[in-house]
């Protein structure tokens, strides 16, 4: 198994796909057609490579597995370093997952510039990938930093009338928050030697640079993640994207900052990551109240999902700090299920935009009586989001609910109460747009889902019963890699103990 | 000392002198439509010379009396520079044709520039130093004029003319205090009069400051960089794009040699004043860009922040930090001929036309140079996986590396900054709506030279290994004490 570079193929496939794209020539229309097959062949084709990695992938150990390394730079000591855990494995097939839907998402709502759209989508693609796959933190700063490029340019190309404002905030944002990153990147470098994530991750870092070190990493992941009060450009960006492109955006960008934090933060500056915990948990905790309410009084149906992603990353972020088992599986467990059921809203609200090309609430109303299969879909989500029992939603907040009542009760009941605000804006929501009577005369001949669309949600909902059903594929797998990611940090915390006490 | 030996030494250079020499007779006896024909010799002189360069780069070797070194520093910088003005000679053939400026003695010019360059570099006493920098800036005052009939050029030449020969005086002020109070002006003796007495007296540290803020103007790093806006501006394109890119490298590998060799054990008295130029220049660079509306302006701009970058590697002192410059110079070099190639394709109805708005939807109006300059603009911005990234990087490491913590963090968010001007561009050709389409048929050599220029900086990071291993013999000269 070590001999067939799989991770790398898995990785660079889309790139293989974006060769063949360019060299179409021909007519607009053809061109545009051909384009679309491509992009949807290439990102099939990766997809079920992708799988190929869950199913050699070994459960029991937290070790890398499907490792790759050459040199790259040897006299800097920074590698081509290629390889997945528990943690990234499932990311790695969410980008996989999601790209497909996207290209299928686009196949009539996207029209002009096609060829380019679908080259933006699998560069995209490949610089997904490679931020959960890289085992090296230069590569993964590579990785982590292009993504920028093909997403600015999907945002400014195809998207709303304020395009152009919304890509520069979400570029400038991101970017100032990276530069920060690269400055610690560096600093570690400087110290360690290498950036060798492996080594980085058991090297012990000096408690007084963890600080510094910690508010770096922690600018660019609460940035991406987002985090409040960092997350204004997220409404923005969500709402001129086009529908693809906020699918991706819900669906796997924002998981950079929780992957971020969970490779890099905890295990590399575990006493730092101590230090702010009571940061994390006000700033989430505020996330989640405060994102929640905002979302209760907006009009726009995009923007009321992009901040419940804002409140729903809320929930990742403490899971994720409160250091147990149950907190950072479940944090896991939501980002994962926070990737299938936003983008399935995104692509909800997609649907009835590519028809009425109006994202205003009140323009709706009484859907249910022209599209019930819609509605149905549409329900499933919604409750998905809501964290209804059976559902993915309900697996991940629950995990997090447990493992923060274990580290600090208060917490735990703040963020409980997200859980009802929650279910009070998606019902608000869902009554608003589909319930009611349907008196808008423009609705009237408005179309139910079409076969197309249909293949889009059925994986999507197949995946939401699954996880809410049956989680154990999914916890299984990253269990032995967080138990053993709690292990270190434990372990690490207990030698700086003394530390700590001399310091108090 | 064997005079056989000195000229085996200096071979390249030898040859450039003979070869202008040549090219000028020449031309002189051709007379009528010498220009092109003329051109391309130059740039056989310049892959010539390169060769020369290259082939010579065995040991350490002196030459006249210690004035003149050839180390694999200068074998660095010299390729660089010689290949960054052979790229701006091929950019200028069909424009200065079409523009009507094809006077034989414009390649002319640029090779004894070139040859002023290749002293510059190769300059071990503050007497030759001086010489090549003399060299160079007449030939360059020159040049910037080369079109005597329009009022902004001859305006840039003079300009030019002015600031640099001020320059030129307070450079010249400098070297005689350090040789007043130091009683020579070779490199290796004051090397060790330093090492011997590390409180130098206060009249060589004013020697040292005049000497770096002349040397400042030549990289036009704040707070000498006034007139770097106006000469870019108002030269012809194609001599811009020669002055962004040969005499900055040659000026920046003089500035490395000068502070790290002679004052090189006086990094602290230095290391303040670098510091501020550096981060003034990066400020400056990136704020000034904003409400810029000539690319010309902006690119003068984008320059001067770029050398701000640069000189954080000088800030830091190290080898790491040199290392950090020659690969940003790489980078430089490839990306700024590339854009000003973009630029000197900005041709509308037979009129070359400045204004950044006219790129408002090259995407669709001219797809492949938009893809080019958008490599160039995000490159130039630092986004990975561009060849501008890992410039930044290596120079941005060798500042942590010298714990000069403070401008690493600031010149990256100056960086943030940049790249809001740099996505200006981006968005005009992808966003907005097409204006009317540039002219096509500009001569092929732009064509190849955008093509291959856009390839190397997208994928600069398959190449980087060579690069560095040479970036690192070449600074390792430098630390050998």
């Amino acid at each position: 198994m070590d001999s067939f570079p799989i991770l790398s193929l898995t990785t660079f496939l889309p790139l293989v796909g974006v060769a063949f794209i360019m060299l179409i020539r021909g007519d607009e229309h053809n061109v545009a057609r051909n384009a679309r097959w491509a992009a949807l062949w290439t990102s099939l084709a990766t997809f079920v490579i992708s799988l190929l990695l869950w199913l050699n992938f070994d459960k029991s150990t937290a070790e890398f597995q499907f490792v790759e390394k050459f040199e790259w730079l040897p006299s800097f000591n920074i590698a081509y370093h290629m390889g997945i855990d528990g943690i990234s494995l499932f990311f790695v097939i969410l980008s996989t997952f999601l790209t497909p839907i996207c290209v299928l998402a686009s196949w009539k709502a996207v029209t002009t510039r096609v060829k380019e759209y679908m080259i933006a989508f699998l560069v995209l693609e490949t610089m997904m990938i490679g931020t959960f796959a890289a085992l090296d933190f230069m590569m993964f700063y590579i990785f982590f930093e292009a993504v920028l490029i093909p997403m600015f340019i999907i945002i400014g190309v195809w998207g709303g009338p304020r395009r152009v404002y919304a890509a520069f905030k979400f570029f400038l944002y991101t970017l100032a928050g990276s530069v920060l990153l690269l400055a610690a990147l560096l600093t570690l470098y400087f110290e360690v030697g290498t950036t060798d994530i492996p080594t980085l991750i058991a090297y012990a870092v000096p408690p007084e640079m963890q600080t510094w070190l910690w508010l770096a990493f922690f600018a660019s992941f609460a940035v991406k993640m987002p985090m409040w009060p960092v997350h204004t450009w997220l409404p923005d960006a969500h709402v001129e994207a086009p529908t693809a492109g906020s699918v991706i955006l819900a669906g796997v960008l924002l998981k950079m900052g929780g992957y971020g934090f969970l490779r890099f933060s905890l295990p590399m500056l575990p006493i730092a990551s101590e230090q702010f915990v009571p940061l994390i948990y006000t700033l989430s905790v505020i996330a989640i109240i405060y994102t929640s309410l905002v979302a209760l009084a907006q009009e726009d149906m995009k923007k009321l999902i992009a901040y419940s992603s804002v409140a729903h990353m809320g929930f990742v972020t403490i899971g994720i700090f409160t250091a147990t088992q149950q907190g950072i599986d479940g944090a896991m467990f939501q980002m994962l299920s926070h990737g299938i059921i936003s983008a399935a809203l995104f692509l909800c609200v997609g649907v009835v935009y590519d028809r009425e090309h109006s994202r205003e609430i009140a323009h709706y109303g009484g859907l249910v009586e022209r599209m019930p299969r819609y509605a149905f879909v549409f329900m499933i989500f919604m409750l998905g989001s809501v964290g209804l029992p059976g559902t993915g939603g309900f697996v991940g907040e629950f995990l997090i609910l447990v493992g923060a009542f274990q580290d600090n009760t208060w917490v735990a009941a703040l963020a409980s109460t997200g859980v009802i605000l929650g279910a009070a804006y998606m019902l608000y929501l869902y009554r608003r747009v589909i319930f009611g009577k349907l008196d808008k005369e423009h609705l009237k001949q408005i179309l139910d889902l079409e076969p197309r669309e249909i293949a889009i949600f059925t994986p999507l909902v197949i995946l939401v019963f699954w996880m809410g059903i049956w989680p154990d594929p999914f916890l299984s797998v990253f269990d032995a890699t967080v138990s053993n990611l709690l292990q270190n940090y434990q372990s690490a915390l207990a030698i700086a103990e003394p530390l700590n006490l001399a310091g108090r | 000392m064997n005079i056989t030996a000195d000229l085996a030494v200096i071979r390249p250079e030898l040859f450039v002198a003979v070869a202008a020499m040549g090219m000028l007779m020449f031309g002189a006896f051709r007379k009528e439509n010498s220009a092109r024909f003329v051109s391309w010799l130059g740039v056989g002189v310049f892959v010539v010379a390169g060769v020369l360069v290259f082939a010579g780069s065995a040991d350490t070797a002196m030459a006249f009396g210690n004035q003149f070194i050839v180390d694999d520093f200068a074998v660095f910088a010299k390729i660089l520079l010689i290949y960054g003005a052979a790229l701006s000679l091929i950019l200028a053939v069909p424009y200065n044709l079409r523009e009507g400026i094809d006077q034989f003695e414009y390649p002319i010019l640029i090779v004894f520039a070139v040859l002023g360059m290749m002293m510059m570099v190769s300059a071990n006493d503050l007497i030759s130093l001086y010489l090549g920098i003399e060299l160079q800036s007449l030939a360059l005052y020159v040049v910037a004029a080369i079109r005597r009939d329009t009022l902004r050029s001859s305006e840039a030449g003079l300009k030019y003319f002015v600031l640099g020969a001020l320059s030129s005086g307070i450079l010249l002020y400098g070297v005689s205090l350090v040789y007043g109070f130091a009683g020579t002006t070779n490199f290796e003796v004051l090397a060790n009069i330093f090492v011997a007495d590390e409180n130098a007296s206060i009249g060589v540290i004013v020697g040292i400051v005049f000497i770096a803020a002349g040397l400042a103007f030549k990289v036009s790093a704040v707070p000498f960089h006034m007139w770097t806006p106006d000469v870019y501006e108002g030269a012809p394109t194609p001599v811009t794009a020669f002055f962004a890119v040969a005499p900055k490298i040659a000026a920046m590998a003089l500035f490395v040699r000068v502070m790290l060799e002679p004052f090189g054990d006086l990094v602290l008295e230095w290391q303040q004043v670098i510091w501020f130029v550096s981060l003034a220049s990066m400020v400056l660079g990136s704020f000034a860009a904003i409400p810029q509306t000539n690319i010309k302006r902006l690119m003068a701009y984008s320059s001067i922040g770029h050398m701000g970058f640069v000189l954080v590697g000088l800030a830091a002192g190290n080898e790491q930090g040199v290392v950090g410059i020659l690969v940003y110079l790489t980078i430089y070099l490839f990306m700024t001929i590339g854009t000003f190639g973009c630029i000197l394709a900005m041709k509308r109805a037979g009129r070359m036309v400045e204004d950044i708005d006219s790129l408002a939807g090259l995407s669709k109006t001219n797809p492949l140079m938009a893809l080019a300059l958008a490599i160039f603009m995000f490159s130039m911005a630092g986004i990975p996986p561009l060849g501008g990234f890992f410039a930044k990087f290596f120079v941005f490491k060798a500042a942590i590396d010298a714990e000069l913590y403070v401008l690493a963090v600031a010149g990256l968010l100056t960086s943030v900054v940049g790249a809001f001007y740099y996505l200006r561009i981006v968005k005009l050709m992808y966003f907005d709506e097409s204006s009317e389409p540039f002219d096509k048929n500009l001569g092929r050599e732009i064509t190849v030279l955008v093509t291959v220029t856009a390839v190397i900086t997208a994928f600069f990071f398959v190449g980087l290994g060579p690069v560095l291993t040479g970036a690192e013999t070449a600074a390792a000269v430098l630390f050998a004490a």
